[in-house]
């Protein structure tokens, strides 16, 4: 199939402005999204920058904004894109150039949870138990692959760039709800702030851009109820 | 621009960023990454850690170091594969002690599962010795690592790409390496260099690695007159999702699933009754090879079938999660109703950069270190995989020796001063990219590519012989002088990834002609290195490691001996 790709172009050593560039690439449905920009890339305009490894959706790396929604691009299919599909960079982080964006400050917002594990008391020679019943509880949480598709498709971090985002909450539920952990009071105090837990308003697009089935808005939640039933 | 450290680290994978977290208390230590490091791609690993603990039935290291030995078509290391396999248990439990969220027994402790190769008392049946976090093992103990990383403040140039390693006076200076966001060359000055940049699976056609796989740390120190030992050994990983070679982890076999031709038969009880689906990867990648030789692929097609039909929804969604995603996104298939086409997809380099079992690079055939250079990881080869690497151990290996070589470069910075820097030091890598960026050649580089991979593929893949091994090797000569004619379009200096990927092709081709030769000079079969026309193994001739070196005359081939302990090679059957 004839599949017509518009991207979002910038090239910050020659561009004052974005401008669109228009691709025709003969491509399968079954094809990666990924595949079409590869061939822009390979065949086409070896200029088309940006980021991309694994190629199947585990590496985080080639979020974009496709057809006006976040997705990785090696994980969309072609077929259920359609021949004219629109490409842009995630919203509401700089964009350096093309599709690549400015991570910087979402890699210093997932920091400020203190998201690695913390206890105080001893540790066993062996492995701490946990129940499967205690692992399933922050289950979904561990499959976040830090690739912001969830907090560049939130309007309130669009509205608020110092919001902590859904991300960074989502690896600090990870931790306050893993039964072995001993500092959720810690990241509790940090996400329990104006620019923390409290700027969620219960949105959801993060649930939809979620390219790992999160469901996001829900941990954001259980960190909301925590707060507020905590007791100090 | 001009840095100092004690010690640099270049790649933030498991093995990188172990080191980092053994190093960086000790020194003022950086870690150079051409991915932000949880891109790496220690975070495609699915099926599990492979470690002796026992918690669901006995298990032993003695066993599972047979198991390796034997894995490895007896051309391992044993005193290497010893310490593997005894430090892997500590490093499991270190593992958790971080956090990692592993699976459980019902019971609370670590859970484990079956794998390819691993069995209870030397070989008699598969035992549960995987230590696995659902089918995300490998995204777990990533994610851990770099979480480390981050309460330890280690210090990390992310997409830095490295350029060359600095040798001065017979020790290692330092690296030079090119910052991607402005496109300036930096040198970084150090008393140690740990290289832990992966593989380079990028140069075969089907392959279950990612872009960023182009052997490039391999590359460097190939160029800087160290040799590469054993690259011609490259394993197939039986079940990659046909034509794209995404990877369905061995752990689907672990669990029960099984291959079928297209008889519908369970050809693997033919080529190994005892451990069939779960014997090592070599030989179910050439046994599924056969079967569609002989015309017994699905609809006489050139790939078979893995069926996870008789598993149950509740084993696909709770143990296998992600490789069932896979199937559904990739292939719009169901697996607990239908069966997947796959074909094996070029999965791991046992060979690479050799050490001794410090991690220390180890530069001839008496293993003289190189002091300060270090290497972990797939790009090192210590050996404990030898011809062949067993499920779940690239996970320990990655782990037990990037924290052998963090602690032996920790004392080394203690213990040293740094050597200075060569003359000009950027002089290499800035005539490189003056040269690349200023040609007025024709070629494109991904054509290139595109031929290096394909050749790669029929004639170095699963199976080889000699003249399809001679007419490969003439097209790496041939794409290698077509290369010096390539044309970039895009001549900025910020994130210029076209000239990125220009320079990892040149390593790729480098890479190529390494394996290539060594595969035509070994005239036997071992482990991933299959000759149609020397199909037996050949331990009178043939029991050592290959060096490759890199000369003016082309590759040079030396070999050195294999360390025999515990176990006297045999043939090996599952």
């Amino acid at each position: 199939m004839q599949v017509h790709l518009k991207i979002r172009r910038f090239n910050p050593e020659k561009d004052e402005q974005a401008w669109w560039g228009h691709y025709t690439v003969e491509a399968e449905p079954t094809d990666r999204l990924l595949d079409a920009l590869n061939h822009v890339k390979w065949y086409l305009d070896g200029t088309l920058t940006y980021r991309r490894s694994c190629a199947h959706g585990v590496c985080g790396s080639d979020a974009m904004l496709v057809n006006g929604a976040n997705a990785l691009a090696c994980k969309v299919l072609l077929k259920s894109l359609g021949a004219s599909i629109t490409i842009e960079p995630l919203r509401g982080l700089p964009v350096i150039k093309d599709l690549l964006v400015d991570l910087e400050g979402f890699f210093a917002k997932y920091r400020q949870v203190k998201p690695y594990f913390i206890t105080h008391s001893a540790t066993p020679h062996k492995e701490r138990l946990q129940t499967p019943e205690e692992r399933e509880i922050y289950d979904d949480t561990t499959k976040c692959i830090l690739c912001a598709a969830c907090t560049t498709s939130c309007p309130s971090f669009w509205g608020d760039p110092d919001y902590v985002g859904p991300a960074a909450i989502v690896n600090a539920a990870r931790f306050i709800f893993d039964s072995r952990d001993e500092g959720a009071e810690e990241r509790l105090e940090v996400l329990g702030s104006a620019d923390g837990v409290w700027r969620c308003r219960t949105i959801f697009n993060c649930v939809e851009a979620c390219p790992r089935g999160i469901d996001v808005t829900r941990a954001i939640g259980q960190v909301k109820k925590a707060l507020l039933y905590r007791k100090t | 621009m001009y840095r100092k450290y004690d010690a640099v680290i270049v790649g933030g994978g498991g093995a990188g960023l172990m080191a980092a977290l053994n190093l960086s208390p000790h020194g003022d230590v950086a870690v150079i990454s051409k991915l932000y490091p949880v891109r790496s791609h220690t975070g495609a690993a699915q099926g599990g850690i492979g470690a002796a603990l026992g918690n669901l039935e006995e298990d032993h290291w003695e066993w599972h170091m047979f198991d390796t030995v034997k894995g490895s078509d007896y051309l391992a290391d044993q005193d290497a594969v010893e310490i593997l396999c005894r430090e892997a248990i500590e490093t499991v439990y270190d593992l958790e002690h971080w956090g990692l969220p592993f699976s459980r027994t019902p019971d609370g402790k670590i859970a484990q599962r079956r794998f390819g190769g691993h069995a209870r008392e030397y070989g008699k049946a598969p035992v549960q010795r995987s230590c696995y976090a659902a089918d995300r093992t490998g995204h777990m103990i990533l994610q851990t690592l770099y979480q480390q990383c981050i309460k330890n403040d280690v210090h990390f140039y992310n997409e830095f790409h490295l350029l060359d390693l600095l040798v001065e006076n017979g020790r290692v200076a330092g690296v030079v390496a090119f910052c991607l966001a402005t496109g300036e060359i930096h040198t970084f000055h150090a008393t140690a260099v740990l290289f832990a940049t992966g593989g380079c699976g990028r140069m075969f056609r089907v392959t279950s690695n990612a872009h960023a796989l182009t052997g490039d740390g391999m590359a460097v120190a190939l160029r800087r007159g160290i040799p590469l030992e054993d690259m011609e050994f490259f394993q197939f990983h039986p079940t990659g999702i046909y034509k794209l070679g995404i990877l369905l982890s061995e752990a689907a076999r672990g669990e029960g699933g099984v291959l079928r031709n297209g008889q519908n038969e369970r050809f693997m009880e033919r080529y190994a009754p005892s451990l069939k689906d779960l014997a090592s990867r070599d030989v179910v990648s050439r046994a599924i090879y056969r079967e569609v030789q002989a015309g017994r692929g699905i609809g006489g097609k050139n790939y078979v079938h893995l069926d996870l039909t008789h598993l149950g929804r509740e084993v696909l969604d709770k143990k296998l999660p992600d490789i069932t995603d896979f199937v559904r996104t990739y292939m719009g298939l169901e697996p607990a109703t239908e069966l997947i086409p796959i074909q094996p997809t070029a999965h791991y380099a046992m060979g690479g950069i050799p050490t001794d079992v410090e991690a220390r690079v180890v530069i001839d055939e008496k293993n003289t270190p190189l002091p300060g250079f270090y290497a972990a990881g797939e790009c090192a080869c210590v050996s404990v995989h030898g011809g062949n690497r067993l499920g779940t151990n690239s996970l320990v290996d990655i782990l037990v020796f990037g924290r052998r070589g963090g602690r032996h470069a920790a004392r080394f910075i203690q213990e040293n001063e740094s050597v200075p820097l060569p003359p000009n030091p950027q002089e290499r890598a800035r005539a490189m990219v003056a040269s690349l960026m200023g040609s007025s050649g024709h070629e494109r580089a991904a054509l290139i590519r595109d031929e290096l991979q394909d050749e790669m593929m029929a004639k170095a893949g699963v199976f080889r012989e000699a003249s399809g091994l001679k007419s490969v090797r003439d097209k790496v000569r041939e794409l290698r002088d077509r290369y010096q004619q390539v044309n970039i379009e895009d001549h900025g200096l910020k994130y210029n990834t076209e000239l990125l990927e220009v320079i990892e092709l040149g390593g790729l081709i480098e890479l190529a002609e390494t394996l290539v030769e060594g595969a035509l000079a070994r005239q036997e079969s071992r482990g991933g290195h299959a000759r149609e026309d020397f199909p037996k193994r050949d331990d009178a001739n043939w029991m050592k490691h290959t060096l490759a070196y890199q000369s003016p005359k082309g590759i040079e081939l030396r070999y050195k001996p294999v360390t025999i302990t515990k176990f006297q090679p045999t043939e090996r059957k599952y």
